[in-house]
């Protein structure tokens, strides 16, 4: 028998939603909200040279990617399972639609981690 | 929706959900994926854009003070709230049961955990955040 690869993205959604629970909340008050609006940490707080530089060091590069490639790879997951309900036959161009948003999103937080540099 | 003789009757999909109040918090709740797919792209879109130089990460900078995205972030971080919400709901039923003392463990003592570790990493998070002000 051929082995499935469904507990690869049910892996994903399952670490996905844990960690957008436990962060999304803030994240998006933070870089959505706060900085944009100056409040409470200043309108310079993701200012270019900053920015840069927590996306040089390995670690702002580690939790960037994780976190953009873990909450897409949820969402689409959820999202591919939503569309039976919806009307929308679940079938393989649903499926390469769904995961391939996915997978471009983590590929361009690849390659636009990587051309930082470190 | 189909009329197809061979098929024969199809009862109909649109709106099935706003027939009951239970189906219209299902499908709110599964709608929070679409705000995590969102703020992903938000991120993705920011991690190009610094990767393209000074004037184009400033260009994303300006385009988070747009009232239209911090409309957008609004309905995000609602949205994430009750992603995170119903998450933690689910939990108890996704999880390897646990056994405290010979009893199962409780869902609400499931639930409240999730919602206390969320709660903690939110204010870590936002203390490391004015700790790195400029």
């Amino acid at each position: 028998m051929k082995r499935s690869n469904a507990p690869i993205f049910w892996l994903l959604f399952g670490a996905g939603g844990m960690l957008s629970a436990l962060l999304g909340t803030v994240l998006v008050f933070i870089t959505g909200l706060a900085v944009p609006l100056g409040f409470a940490l200043g309108a310079d707080w993701m200012s270019y040279p900053r920015a840069l530089a927590f996306a040089q060091h390995w670690l702002g590069k580690a939790f960037l990617f994780v976190v953009i490639a873990l909450f897409a790879w949820h969402a689409v997951h959820r999202l591919f399972h939503s569309l039976h309900d919806v009307g929308v036959h679940a079938g393989m161009t649903a499926k390469l639609l769904c995961y391939g948003t996915a997978a471009v999103l983590t590929v361009a937080a690849v390659v636009g981690l990587l051309s930082i540099g470190f | 929706m189909s009329r197809d003789p061979a098929i024969g009757y199809r009862r109909p999909m649109r709106s099935w959900w706003r027939r009951d109040r239970f189906f219209v918090r299902y499908m709110l709740r599964e709608l929070t994926a679409l705000a995590v797919l969102v703020y992903a792209i938000v991120l993705a879109v920011g991690v190009v854009r610094l990767s393209q130089g000074e004037a184009a990460f400033d260009g994303w900078l300006q385009a988070l003070r747009s009232p239209l995205s911090l409309l957008l972030h609004v309905v995000l971080l609602l949205s994430m709230v009750v992603h995170a919400h119903s998450w933690f709901e689910i939990m108890p039923k996704t999880m390897p049961l646990i056994f405290v003392g010979g009893r199962r463990l409780a869902a609400r003592t499931i639930q409240r955990t999730g919602w206390a570790a969320t709660v903690v990493v939110t204010v870590v998070v936002f203390a490391l955040a004015l700790w790195a002000r400029a």
